[in-house]
């Protein structure tokens, strides 16, 4: 391996550390949810592999124990993870250039926590497709890890170790400050935020972050006042 | 679940899962765009963060209800202070999570 190569994927592992200390005790906590609901370590692994989406993967479990039909589990899949076609149509601005060879792979690893870590590498121009698809992969070798590790029953991180069950939470609101950078980014925020409190509490399921999302990016982009910050 | 049923299960989970990541980064990419696309896809990233953190900060429960004055919310006043302060990353994440284990342990 050239140094060229080193140095990318020691930046890409960087920037993704923070992501894989946040999967480690959701992971875990998937394995021993999934274990209870009669899954073998090697099922964990594969749906870990095959889907890669936290949420809908707890959701799966959960409905798979109430022995739900195969059929439901895949659509509400489906509509959980609908988010990440927005997220994919807003990294492709950054993806000129790469062969569909790895565009396919590299859209496997769109998470929330990839995709935002990404965006804001993107903004501060110092990142590129490379770098990017390392923090990807390193989140999703994290993911199978620790869910499989999960898997075998060991709960050897206690609940809430050094607050550990906040890591995510505390990397997505030093993300979404990072993405405040001028008054019509504020507006937006405002507005995807007291859409999507209104319509979480109103409609079950998680389609209000889609809809929130779209509601006030379009709102936003009505909003003139400045332009800079492109 | 049967091994079979369940293999099939995870084909169709995958798949509605990777087509909707796959299918604008391969179309998209590269192409011109109008710029209201491009100013709309500008602020996306903002509105969902914004859609997908604040909802889970303060609501809490199945069916929801909101609950503003629960840990993982009051923690996160703190947390954004210092994150608009310092701009730091990790440093962010290691005082989200202590401020949360010492909320935690005050609660008990």
């Amino acid at each position: 391996m050239n140094n060229d190569k080193r140095q990318i994927l020691f930046d890409g592992v960087r920037a993704g550390l923070p992501i894989c200390l946040g999967y480690i005790p959701i992971g875990l906590a998937f394995g021993v949810i999934a274990q209870k609901a009669g899954l073998s370590p090697l099922e964990i692994a594969l749906m870990s592999i095959l889907v890669f989406a936290g949420s809908s993967q707890f959701i799966a479990v959960s409905m798979i124990f109430s022995n739900a039909g195969i059929l439901s589990i895949i659509m509400t899949t489906f509509m959980v993870n609908l988010r990440h076609f927005l997220m994919s149509s807003s990294l492709s601005r950054f993806s000129g250039g790469k062969k569909a060879g790895f565009l396919s792979i590299f859209s496997y690893g769109i998470t929330d926590e990839s995709f935002a870590v990404n965006l804001v590498k993107f903004h501060q121009g110092t990142w590129d497709m490379n770098r990017a698809l390392v923090v990807n992969q390193s989140a999703n070798l994290v993911w199978i890890i620790s869910t499989v590790a999960g898997g075998y029953g060991s709960r050897f991180i206690p609940e809430n170790a050094f607050g550990l069950d906040y890591a995510l939470s505390a990397m997505f609101i030093c993300l979404l400050v990072f993405q405040l950078r001028g008054f019509k980014y504020i507006i937006t925020a405002v507005c995807a935020a007291i859409t999507a409190i209104i319509l979480s509490l109103w409609i079950p399921g998680n389609s209000y972050i889609v809809i929130a999302s779209i509601i006030a990016a379009t709102l936003g982009v009505f909003f003139k006042p400045d332009k800079p910050g492109k | 679940m049967e091994m079979n049923a369940y293999l099939i299960l995870l084909l169709g989970m995958g798949a509605v899962t990777y087509i909707p990541r796959w299918l604008p980064m391969f179309f998209l990419s590269g192409k011109k765009m109008p710029q209201w696309f491009l100013d709309w896809l500008d602020l996306i990233p903002v509105a969902i963060l914004s859609a997908l953190l604040l909802p889970a900060l303060i609501t809490s429960g199945e069916p929801r209800h909101l609950a503003i004055f629960q840990p993982k919310m009051v923690v996160a006043i703190p947390t954004f202070l210092f994150a608009l302060k310092t701009r730091s990353l990790a440093g962010t994440v290691v005082v989200g999570m202590s401020l949360f284990w010492l909320a935690e342990q005050i609660i008990q």
